[in-house]
């Protein structure tokens, strides 16, 4: 139940994201200066915030996205089934975002 | 005895005219793509944050692998989304008019801002920056 709004939440969410990936490329074709500021903006502490929920946004939707394709191809629908799902699309976002910021935190990233 | 009823008048109070069906495929198909592409994407993302603009640039250019998966991820990205915030429009926005004028904007914004990526990731590859 609270999987399956979140899957919508996060959506709504990555629809935000991906206009910042637009506004990144529009940045990187302005100049120097544009990028400047967006590095400056995304790198700040309420950007790295908002990256932050992104990466487990992406990966909570990955995930039950991937839970949707194999529902849709009809498997899964035991109640014990669906709810381990549940489950191991939460530890999964959780898991998948410790280590993208992990690798970002040892490559200079941060 | 023959029917003097035209296809559409019989079709008609019986339901979607298989109209959901290319909707609800394209959906899924776009998200199976994206899959891999936004996996790259992440990592991409580690790397370009550890670069400056120049460095950025050069990464763009560094093969035609980056910018192609690039535009790719943009496009499916967009039209994805366009496809999930059309489905919330309409599950949750009731009155007629404003859900036209939302899901108007949801196409609008979409291809705006997918259009705009896409021309600025292949601006900086084919050289129009630097």
């Amino acid at each position: 139940m609270v999987t399956s709004i979140l899957h919508r939440a996060t959506g709504c969410a990555l629809y935000g994201g991906a206009l910042i990936l637009a506004l990144w490329a529009l940045a990187l074709a302005s100049g120097p200066d544009a990028y400047g500021t967006f590095k400056a903006v995304m790198g700040s502490f309420p950007g790295k915030i908002v990256l932050f929920g992104l990466t487990l946004s992406v990966f909570y939707h990955l995930a039950k996205g991937v839970q949707h394709l194999i529902w849709d191809l009809g498997h899964g629908y035991k109640v014990q089934t669906a709810s381990m799902g549940a489950v191991v699309c939460i530890a999964f976002s959780i898991a998948a975002t410790l280590v993208v910021w992990i690798i970002a935190a040892m490559t200079g990233a941060l | 005895m023959a029917s003097f009823r035209t296809p559409l008048g019989r079709a008609r109070g019986l339901g979607a005219a298989k109209h959901g069906v290319g909707h609800w495929i394209a959906e899924r198909v776009s998200a199976a793509a994206l899959i891999p592409l936004v996996l790259w994407g992440v990592f991409a993302a580690i790397r370009l944050a550890t670069l400056d603009y120049y460095g950025a640039i050069a990464w763009l250019n560094s093969s035609a692998l980056n910018p192609t998966l690039l535009v790719l991820l943009v496009v499916t990205s967009f039209l994805h989304m366009h496809a999930g915030m059309r489905v919330v429009i309409e599950d949750y926005v009731e009155k007629h008019l404003s859900r036209a004028g939302f899901l108007l904007l949801n196409l609008f914004a979409c291809a705006l801002f997918g259009a705009l990526a896409v021309f600025s990731i292949l601006k900086v590859a084919l050289g129009g920056a630097v």
